[in-house]
């Protein structure tokens, strides 16, 4: 199994701050421009780069990340342009941990199998698929675990204590705790119930928890950081690529990092 | 009663018409989709759920439909086929229900499952209309707040549903994503239910989605083909030889085929919208042209790219613009127990006007499509043969569609 998480979750532990997630769409605004935009996160201080698959029918996603899937699709790109996005970042960045998020239907397209091998070659770490939860990870999760790819699992306000354990058995890498019911990019959860939930994931698992949905400013990132290991921020950091045009890359390497600093300035209480 | 052998004990318990079916969902629903479960099995065990369903379809929907025997047509089939041809052709006549479709019978069951449930709140998609208009007046009935999904290019085709369901108070919501049809109404939807879980039920309104929506909305439209059944041993004292039904999802088509999926000599055409053809990409046909992929909950048929990016559908038809397909009836094409052709919008609109000058019926663009394919088969069917179809709609909606079609300005 590839430890590049676990280095990197190390390393945050030991540094006494959280790691900061980014996610941008893959392709978006095209394919060509991708990898300008991955080294700016990465320069800004991003920890882990979850790269979207871009997918015609984002049924979780809000409107800032419907219309990243929409400019990628529009630009063209395919699943061999992100396993290309992957393996050139995978090339420049040899320690960042990378994971694939999407949707089932891209995923499975030429079979899970296909998807996993060409994904771990690729030097993708995880997946995240957001519409193949446990009940179905016969779908995908053994071909993931056969080539050495975390598959990432969700947890959310709706998980309840009877469905936990089954949420996080076969989880690896991380735990995603989503702390909104809803769709990406809207409201942020109350600070007191993403505490509290937090706090029960912690009791039923060792894996880091990271909290992503609706984290769209620094002094929010501070405030997850302080109790999460990891800190998600995805249609914050993708409303600046649909806006800024050429200038993307270097308008979200400034908000990526102020995001960082923000991690980093926290006494982890973890 | 089901046999060992019997092809209506599907989906497994975990929602699996064998490969296809399932619950493709994101965890937040996860929850949600379980609770429904549950509630549908102790609703389907509860006596009084049974009779408050059965009793709304008598006195408010009006069943049992009739089975109608259609005379004319069969005659004006006869005499364009070859000599000792042309079945007796019968209509199930579920156009004649309250709404004007079936989709009300499956309505019915659902609000009856989300007031036992206590859930406060009632949204659904739709692309005809014909699902938001039936879910807009069962809300109405029981005093819930609906708010309808539907694309913003359907709410320029299908302009007088939008107004019933405004009518009958609901809040209709034109989705302007992706192709602005059916399934980027359903994609919106599910991003409703996602966020209000807790108090809003979603209902879908066909037999597709994640488990157990499949399943149920099967089991309550399945009324159509008991009533069939009954109806025509009576009529004829025996089963009719071919059941043929328009297929978008699915909904109407599996409930009049389901009760009759044990009877082995009782053949089956599921007939999916062809648009302006198979051979163009302009058609709506999601087992001809498409293969199996995940999108909306469940593994099913769909119309895709190598990527396994959702393509756009095309029908004359907004009730059959889907790109997908039921999983049940994935299954029962996999296994062949039930064939699948296609009819044109040109062979719809042909079969359409057939329809109304033969039996003084003016049906939907959906079953036109059923019609078109019993035209088809009367050629090779012996007189003394039955082809029972699902006259599933009433035309009244589909006029203005009709008279861009034929060229005539109203």
């Amino acid at each position: 199994m590839s430890d590049r998480l676990s280095a990197i979750f190390a390393r945050c532990r030991a540094q006494g701050r959280a790691a900061l997630v980014t996610f941008v769409t893959g392709g978006d605004p095209t394919p060509a421009a991708t990898s300008a935009i991955l080294d700016a996160l990465v320069e800004g201080g991003a920890d882990i780069i979850e790269l979207g698959m871009p997918f015609t029918d984002p049924m979780a996603d809000g409107p800032a990340i419907q219309r990243a899937n929409l400019r990628s699709l529009g630009a063209g790109t395919t699943t061999h342009d992100l396993l290309e996005i992957a393996r050139a970042f995978r090339a420049r960045h040899p320690d960042t941990p990378l994971i694939l998020m999407g949707y089932a239907n891209p995923m499975l397209a030429r079979g899970a199998d296909w998807f996993a091998r060409e994904a771990a070659a690729a030097g993708v770490d995880g997946v995240i698929c957001v519409d193949v939860p446990p009940e179905e990870d016969d779908a995908l999760g053994p071909a993931l675990r056969a080539a050495g790819l975390h598959p990432i699992r969700l947890a959310t306000p709706t998980t309840d204590a009877a469905r936990l354990p089954a949420v996080l058995d076969g989880a690896s890498g991380f735990v995603y705790y989503v702390s909104v019911a809803g769709i990406t990019g809207l409201q942020q959860a109350a600070q007191h119930s993403i505490d509290a939930a937090v706090a029960r994931l912690r009791a039923a698992t060792d894996l880091p928890i990271a909290v992503g949905f609706g984290i769209r400013s620094p002094e929010q990132a501070a405030a997850i950081g302080r109790i999460a290991d990891a800190v998600v921020v995805g249609s914050a950091i993708v409303d600046l690529v649909g806006s800024e045009g050429a200038n993307a890359p270097h308008a979200v390497r400034q908000f990526v990092s102020a995001l960082a600093e923000a991690c980093a300035r926290q006494e982890h209480a973890a | 009663m089901t046999l060992p052998n019997s092809l209506r004990t599907q989906p497994d318990e975990r929602g699996h018409f064998g490969q296809f079916g399932g619950r493709y969902v994101a965890e937040t629903l996860m929850p949600m989709i379980l609770e429904l479960e549950r509630a549908y099995r102790a609703a389907k065990a509860d006596p009084a759920f049974q009779a408050e369903f059965d009793d709304l379809l008598a006195h408010y929907v009006g069943r049992p439909s009739p089975l109608y025997y259609a005379e004319r047509l069969t005659e004006a089939l006869r005499e364009s086929a070859p000599a000792g041809m042309g079945p007796k052709v019968y209509f199930k006549r579920d156009e004649l229900n309250h709404t004007g479709a079936h989709k009300i019978n499956n309505c019915i069951g659902q609000i009856l499952l989300a007031r036992r449930m206590g859930k406060t709140r009632i949204i659904a998609e739709t692309g005809a209309g014909q699902h938001g208009v039936a879910t807009a007046t069962v809300a109405a009935r029981f005093g819930l707040p609906c708010t309808i999904y539907m694309g913003a290019r359907d709410v320029e085709r299908q302009s007088p549903n939008v107004f019933r369901m405004k009518l009958l108070g609901a809040e209709v919501r034109a989705v302007e994503s992706g192709a602005r049809t059916l399934k980027d109404a359903m994609n919106e939807a599910l991003r409703d239910w996602v966020a209000n879980v807790e108090n809003t039920f979603y209902i879908i309104g066909t037999a597709a989605g994640p488990h157990p929506y499949p399943e149920l909305v099967r089991d309550f439209q399945s009324v159509i083909g008991r009533e069939a059944r009954e109806q025509m041993l009576e009529r004829e004292g025996r089963l009719p030889d071919l059941l043929v039904a328009a297929i978008g999802g699915g909904s109407n088509a599996i409930g009049l085929f389901h009760p009759f999926l044990d009877d082995a000599d009782v053949a089956m055409l599921g007939v999916e919208a062809a648009g302006h053809g198979l051979e163009t990409d302009q058609h709506a046909a999601s087992l001809a042209g498409g293969r199996p992929g995940v999108l909306h909950g469940n593994k099913t048929f769909l119309l895709q790219d190598e990527d396994g990016q959702i393509t756009e559908a095309h029908s004359i038809s907004a009730g059959l613009d889907y790109p997908g397909i039921g999983p049940e009836h994935s299954w029962l094409h996999e296994i062949g127990r039930v064939q699948y052709e296609s009819a044109t919008d040109r062979e719809a609109l042909d079969a359409f006007q057939l329809l109304c000058r033969t039996e003084g019926i003016i049906p939907a663009l959906e079953p036109s499509h059923a019609i078109a394919a019993v035209v088809r088969k009367s050629k090779e069917m012996k007189q003394d043969r039955i082809i029972l179809a699902n006259l599933c709609g009433r035309g009244d909606k589909d006029i203005f569609t009709v008279a861009d079609a034929l060229g005539v300005a109203l």
